[in-house]
């Protein structure tokens, strides 16, 4: 079986830090967004809000500190979510 | 409870004396129960949908009326639709003998999360109720078909939204459903029972548990939408406020093409215990099996847009779709394959399970040849929509999961009940059902070739020959399972006390009493071999017995 | 070497069983309850995953009207909401690290916080709709079906993904209500607190999606 319930002691501190980048991020996207980078700005706002879910799922989440376990079913459930968003996109961006 | 722990344990769950009287069994949290609780629900259900199937034949026998008018029948394929598929054969056999034997195949006194086991039937007889409750309000019966299409079902004066928040509500039922055979498999195990040590059952479940958690949420969303444009004209689907209907054919098929897979792979799980246990040998690629019941639900994901092919969407999107639909084709084959070579140079013994399995084997392969020709865009286009897929999925959905489903209760009726069934009387079923069963699909597809659409009330005179030949062979199709059920009814009360292992079978179920105790095992049962291994079994019997 | 694996694991086996008499099948196993909050949290993810498909298609359709729409909606409550939220996520996961630390006290002040958080995004969101409907537009409203279908989308798309955040974020606050609840009577201890963890799993997916949410509404131009 998995390893037992051992919890790992996050401290407070990296939890403070945490939200201090996230907070950082947004005011970051907020500014940017003002800016006119063309088609790429998109981009760039869902880079950075991938960028702050990955935080939230690896600290506050703890995805960082579980067992390979639950690594693996993340990546099963983003690998679904990856795959309808391509197959739709066959049909919405050809047609 | 901590006196006479050994006698409690070893009770059977049909008697507990405890716990006795209907809310003993409405309130329990034994997966066993559960499991009866589905089984009988679900059989009800059934027989709802075969009557309206058999009324919509009937109507069939001449063209113009015959006994309804044609928004009734509208109403009828609406219905059948809605029942056999969200109330039968999605819950089918992941709830029924999922529950009954998921923990006990891999050594557990229940599931992970008893409780909310129980939660899910409720929220399956909810849902059902939902559905057949349009029936008799005011506005009448939904007549969309079971897909629920846009922008139809957002304008038709019928009662959608009762069947629709019945659809969600089975969804929500089906995704706790999965979500406890998942963490029941990764936590639950004996000691032991490694993954590759499971019985093959259990793998089908558990690559069906995950399309149930991860493909059910799409549809759920997209029916709450539909409901919420329906209600708050909200635009989202609606051509007039803009909206796409293409997109909810999307989200739609992106679970209702896996959910296909929902129904077929316990099936396949299925006869995969069935087969070696009467061939009397381990069964032929173990790893491949489990494997490719994996790749099915993967490859099942990617493939939904096949039911779109004449809707409009772009040529890019239907060649990929054409291409990953054939993908399908290598895991099942790969399965069949195995099966075949199991059976070969085994010591066959022709009993009434296997020979379901035998009726499985020969209605599946033509319903999945079938898929090919629908499959395939140049040919889809002459067919679509016509009865030709009607017949399709009937020989997939009906010839498959549903013969399985009577394959697995004639396979396990002895330890779930501790009754025998005559076992006669289940064999001359059998060809009754089988050639009733291709009387009616078969000329479907005839008719389908020859241009008969589907779910039309009418049709041109030219059609009524094979239209008869398909109606005669409902009605022998029904006798068929009258008999079927009566039998096992009837042996439910006068059937003559079941042995433990009535057909030789070396999983953990035929080494437990039937019916089983309450707590499955008297003690927790140490796995040391891999689940189809009969030599060993030989071995320990002379030290057990 | 398998069968030493067994033996260890027969030995393991036999002393949960000797700790939980047969019969009590209701043992707890956090991991698991843990592994069942996840597959939820992944059915959630999905059920939103299909609205964030639509918005993808229709923007892609409408791109302009997406503009227009997104310039319409008030950027500084989007971004204080935001805020909000993270912040709610913070002293969730305080709340979760205090209560493992055994300190009661601290993580009841932060579970307090995090439901006075949600309920304050809860008040913005609120006047951010009021707002809008004063000013007619409102789903199927006469102004609102005045403007060019594109429009009528982005508002369509706009009023049901924040609607079911919303929503998500009301039923994250009854349960964290529960939480303070068993939190005082002692039923969430330093031993036993994966009732407060799963709860926590839930609220940090509720501000998971608001991420994406508010650059794709609030931050279009």
């Amino acid at each position: 079986m998995e390893n037992e319930h051992k919890e790992h002691l996050i401290p407070y501190g990296t939890y403070l830090l945490v939200w201090l980048s996230l907070i950082s991020l947004t005011v970051l996207t907020v500014t940017i967004a003002g800016i006119d980078f063309g088609r790429i700005s998109l981009f760039i706002a869902l880079l950075i809000a991938a960028v702050k879910s990955t935080l939230v799922i690896n600290y506050f989440m703890h995805i960082k500190y579980d067992s390979l376990l639950f690594k693996f079913f993340l990546l099963v459930a983003l690998v679904t979510l990856a795959s309808i968003f391509i197959l739709t996109a066959t049909d919405i961006f050809f047609r | 409870m901590a006196n006479g722990t050994i006698a409690a344990t070893l009770e059977n769950y049909l008697e507990h004396k405890s716990k006795k009287g209907i809310f003993a069994w409405l309130l329990s949290t034994d997966h066993k129960r559960i499991g009866i609780l589905y089984l009988v629900s679900m059989v009800t259900f059934f027989w709802v949908g075969v009557t309206l199937g058999f009324l919509m034949k009937l109507e069939m026998l001449t063209p113009g009326k015959t006994i309804v008018d044609a928004q009734t029948y509208n109403t009828f394929f609406t219905l059948h639709g809605v029942i056999m598929i969200f109330l039968f054969i999605i819950p089918g056999i992941p709830a029924v003998f999922g529950n009954f034997f998921l923990p006990i195949q891999i050594g557990a006194r229940d599931v992970a999360f008893p409780r909310l086991n129980l939660f899910s039937w409720y929220l399956y007889i909810i849902g059902g109720l939902f559905a057949i409750a349009s029936l008799f309000l005011q506005g009448g019966p939904i007549d969309t078909g079971w897909t629920f299409y846009v922008p139809y079902s957002i304008r038709t004066t019928t009662n959608v939204i009762l069947p629709l928040l019945g659809a969600f509500i089975l969804g929500f039922s089906s995704i706790l459903t999965g979500l406890n055979f998942i963490t029941t498999v990764h936590r639950m195990r004996a000691p032991g029972m490694s993954f590759f040590r499971m019985p093959l059952f259990v793998w089908a479940l558990y690559a069906t548990a995950w399309i149930q958690v991860v493909a059910t949420p799409v549809v759920g969303i997209t029916i709450v939408l539909v409901v919420i444009e329906r209600v708050l004209h909200v635009g989202i689907f609606d051509p007039a406020l803009g909206g796409d209907p293409l997109l909810f054919q999307h989200l739609f098929w992106i679970y209702s093409h896996p959910a296909v897979y929902i129904m077929i792979l316990p099936a396949m799980g299925v006869v995969s215990e069935i087969i070696p246990t009467f061939a009397r040998r381990t069964i032929f690629g173990y790893k491949v099996i489990a494997f490719s019941s994996l790749a099915i639900a993967l490859i099942g994901y990617f493939v939904w847009a096949h039911h779109m092919f004449t809707s409009g969407m772009s040529d890019t999107s239907r060649m990929v779709f054409s291409l990953l639909t054939f993908l399908v084709a290598v895991p099942s084959g790969v399965k069949v394959f195995n099966w075949v070579a199991t059976l070969y140079k085994g010591s066959i013994e022709l009993r009434a399970p296997l020979i379901y399995v035998m009726m499985f084997i020969f209605l599946f392969s033509i319903g999945g040849l079938t898929g090919l020709v629908l499959g395939s865009l140049a040919t889809d286009i002459h067919v679509t929509d016509t009865y030709f897929v009607v017949a399709h999925f009937h020989y997939v959905m009906f010839g498959g999961t549903a013969i399985i489903l009577f394959a697995a209760l004639h396979y396990w009726f002895p330890k779930m009940f501790g009754k025998m069934y005559n076992e006669k009387i289940a064999i001359w079923a059998t060809p009754l059902i089988f050639i009733g069963f291709n009387m009616l699909y078969f000329t479907m597809f005839i008719l389908g070739y020859l241009g008969m659409p589907r779910r039309y009330w009418s049709y041109l005179p030219e059609y009524q020959t094979l239209h008869i030949v398909s109606t005669v062979g409902s009605w022998i199709l029904v006798l068929g399972l009258l008999l079927m059920f009566g039998n096992l009814i009837y042996a439910l009360f006068k059937g003559k006390p079941a042995e433990s292992n009535p057909w030789g079978g070396v999983t953990l179920e035929w080494q437990i009493p039937s019916p089983p105790p309450v707590e499955n095992f008297e003690k927790i049962p140490v796995v040391d071999h891999g689940p189809y291994d009969f030599s060993k079994i030989n071995e320990n019997k002379n030290g057990k017995s | 070497m398998e069968s030493l694996d067994v033996t260890k694991e027969v030995i393991k086996e036999e002393a949960r069983q000797e700790a939980h008499h047969i019969g009590d099948h209701h043992h707890k196993d956090p991991i698991a309850a843990k592994i069942g909050m996840w597959l939820f949290l992944f059915t959630e993810l999905l059920l939103f995953g299909g609205l964030f498909l639509l918005y993808m298609a229709y923007r892609l359709q409408y791109t302009k009207d997406f503009v227009i729409g997104g310039q319409e909606l008030n950027i500084v409550l989007g971004t204080i909401n935001t805020i909000i939220l993270l912040t709610s996520s913070l002293t969730m996961a305080l709340s979760i690290a205090a209560i493992q630390r055994g300190k009661k006290g601290l993580s009841l002040f932060y579970l307090i916080s995090t439901i006075t958080f949600g309920l304050t995004f809860l008040v913005i969101k609120y006047f951010e709709w009021t707002a809008k409907f004063s000013h007619g537009i409102a789903p199927n409203s006469p102004e609102l079906l005045s403007k060019p279908n594109g429009e009528i989308i982005f508002y369509g798309m706009y009023y049901s993904m924040t609607g079911l955040h919303a929503l998500h974020v009301i039923i994250g606050i009854i349960i964290l209500s529960f939480m303070l609840f068993f939190l005082l009577r002692n039923k969430i201890t330093s031993k036993d607190y994966i009732k407060l963890e799963n709860s926590g799993l839930y609220w940090h997916l509720v501000d998971l999606i608001w991420i994406f949410l508010f650059p794709l509404f609030y931050l279009i131009h």
